[in-house]
């Protein structure tokens, strides 16, 4: 059980558990495993991905971010393209990129649910994992 | 990568005209654009294919194919002069003076668009404001027949629902509410959520109607099956808006284009209970420059045609009126007509002399009998353009052409004309 939290927290990768590895009898569940993970793949430490291609830089998630908006509230926070290093959201060649992750309010101790990103994008774009 | 200066650039993309992008040149070539949308970012980036100067087709130098443009326009008795809204002001003001010394007709794209309702913004007859003023202080917003995420991507984020403003310091969730009525679930109804208000192809005006008497206390009545709670409620919320905004794009400016009198009831009716403006969702990014800059030369913002007693402005010289029976040559600046005008018209454009002016190679320069080739406004070319909710912007160019700017092109034809 301890295992499968850290797993779903991403301390730990399904491939350090040895009996799953090694004993042909967990064949097909290391296969399933390796599937149900597949998303995770490209994630960031927070489990978020960015479908490139969906992105329309439409600066919604670059807005409504509340690390965006706490680091830069003249800048992202009043609608305008970030003046600062400080942001997680950035729209550079007409799609969005991620910095800073670990700002994010799903990462840390006082982790919180925060869709602020999703809600907003009018394309599902943003995606955690 | 070794990193360049940025400059400071207001993307001509759209008629929001946003003054924040940050392009990065290097060698006269864009490297990189920050915070431009998808869209913006194509239009720093230029045409997919330039156009030539060609006169019937075949390739000559620019000199041949601006004096065969003069003579077509010298010859003809009805010269229509049409598109303009992919110009800066400069442009389209040198495009008004040639249509004077010609005794031409002119209009724009915003004759089967916009200028309806920006000529009665203009007039005073509808309350107004501007996008600043949305983001400081809007508290309800109405999306109706427009999908601002599809045709202004920044529209939300820059001003409208996103962004805190002076009196919207808590965010969107809490500080404003986003309304869509459209006919599709559009990309910005999906945002509205439960604000969204599906209604039938055609029923803007009874629904505007079913309104007014929700706002007035009245039992609203419909044709088509709608859950009249559902419009009280909304004439509730209507009703306590501070600072209320509708954004009015083509979907309704087309489904009311009969009875265009009922937006001006409409606004006053809820202005009677409460304090809305309209802004028209114009497109292309100088289409309400060219309203202002022939309001103020002629007293009339487009469908002009210059006489001998003055300019007159009647339906009749509009561009889809012309083109059906009256002009005998057109031309045509910073439009793809072939594409954009209803079939039946464009057509006709086959049958007349057609001089196209424009940076980029379209459907209209496959027929056209003279092109002439302009560095792209707003991105070769530096001037003016109007925001769509009427504010003067100054646009630099950010990339040097080697071409004459459409304004340029449009003086060069006057000088041999005149
Ligand atoms: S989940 Fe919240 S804090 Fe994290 S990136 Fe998205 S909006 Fe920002
Ligand atoms: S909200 Fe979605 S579409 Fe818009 S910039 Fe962010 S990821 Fe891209
Ligand atoms: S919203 Fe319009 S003006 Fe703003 S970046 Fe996008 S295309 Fe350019």
């Amino acid at each position: 059980m301890a295992f499968a939290v850290a797993l779903l927290s991403r301390t730990k990768q399904y491939t350090e558990c040895p009996p799953l590895m090694e004993e042909d009898k967990y064949q097909d569940s290391r296969q399933k495993l390796k599937n149900i993970l597949k998303p995770m793949e490209g994630a960031e430490e927070t489990g978020l991905i960015i479908h490139e291609e969906l992105c329309s830089g439409c600066g919604n998630c670059v807005v409504a971010c509340p690390v965006n908006v706490a680091n830069d509230p003249h800048g992202s926070g009043r609608g305008f393209g970030p003046t600062n290093e400080k942001v997680i959201f950035r729209v550079e060649n007409g799609i969005v990129k991620a910095a800073n992750i670990k700002e994010c309010r799903r990462f840390g101790k006082d982790r919180i649910l925060c869709r602020a990103c999703i809600d907003p994008c009018p394309t599902e774009a943003i995606e955690f994992v | 990568m070794e990193m360049t200066e940025p400059i400071t650039w207001t993307c001509t993309g759209c008629a929001l005209l946003c003054e924040d992008i940050q392009v990065h040149i290097k060698d006269n070539k864009v490297e990189k654009v920050e915070h431009a949308c998808l869209k913006g970012k194509a239009r720093v980036y230029g045409c997919k294919h330039t156009a030539i100067s060609t006169v019937d087709q075949a390739e000559v130098d620019i000199n041949s194919a601006i004096s065969q443009a003069a003579e077509i326009l010298e010859k003809a008795k009805n010269p229509l002069l049409y598109g303009w809204s992919n110009s800066t002001s400069e442009a389209q003001v040198a495009g008004i003076e040639l249509a004077q010394t010609l005794g031409a007709c002119i209009d724009s794209t915003s004759s089967f668009c916009q200028g309806i309702t920006i000529n009665e913004i203009m007039n005073g007859s509808i309350p107004s404001c501007t996008l600043e003023e949305v983001r400081e202080k809007a508290d309800v917003v109405i999306y109706w027949g427009a999908d601002p995420m599809s045709s202004h991507p920044r529209h939300l984020s820059k001003y409208s629902y996103f962004p805190r403003g002076e009196l919207r310091q808590r965010g969107y969730e809490e500080d404003r509410t986003a309304i869509c009525i459209d006919v599709t679930q559009s990309r910005t109804a999906k945002i509205c959520k439960a604000m969204f208000f599906s209604i039938p192809p055609g029923g803007d005006a009874e629904f505007m109607r079913a309104l007014m008497d929700g706002l007035a206390g009245r039992v609203p009545k419909l044709s088509y099956d709608f859950d009249v709670k559902r419009i009280l409620e909304l004439a509730a919320v209507l009703k306590k808006a501070e600072f209320g905004v509708i954004f009015a794009g083509l979907g309704l400016v087309y489904s009311i284009k009969e009875e265009f009198d009922l937006i001006l009831e409409f606004m006053s009716t809820l202005n009677r209970f409460s304090n809305f403006s309209l802004i028209p969702m114009a497109g292309h990014f100088n289409m309400r420059g060219f309203n202002h800059n022939l309001h103020e030369k002629t007293g009339f913002i487009h469908r002009v045609r210059f006489t001998k007693n003055g300019p007159v402005s009647g339906v009749e010289y509009s561009v889809v009126e012309q083109l059906k029976h009256g002009a005998d040559a057109v031309l045509v600046v910073g439009s793809d007509p072939l594409a954009s005008l209803p079939l039946s018209i464009a057509r006709r454009l086959k049958d007349i002399p057609l001089i196209l002016v424009d940076p980029c190679a379209n459907l209209t320069t496959r027929v056209a009998d003279v092109t002439i080739p302009c560095g792209a406004s707003g991105i070769e070319v530096g001037g003016t353009a109007v925001r769509l909710d009427g504010k003067k912007m100054d646009i630099s160019p950010i990339v040097q052409g080697d071409g004459l700017s459409d304004e340029m092109v449009v003086r060069r034809i006057m000088e041999e004309v005149s």
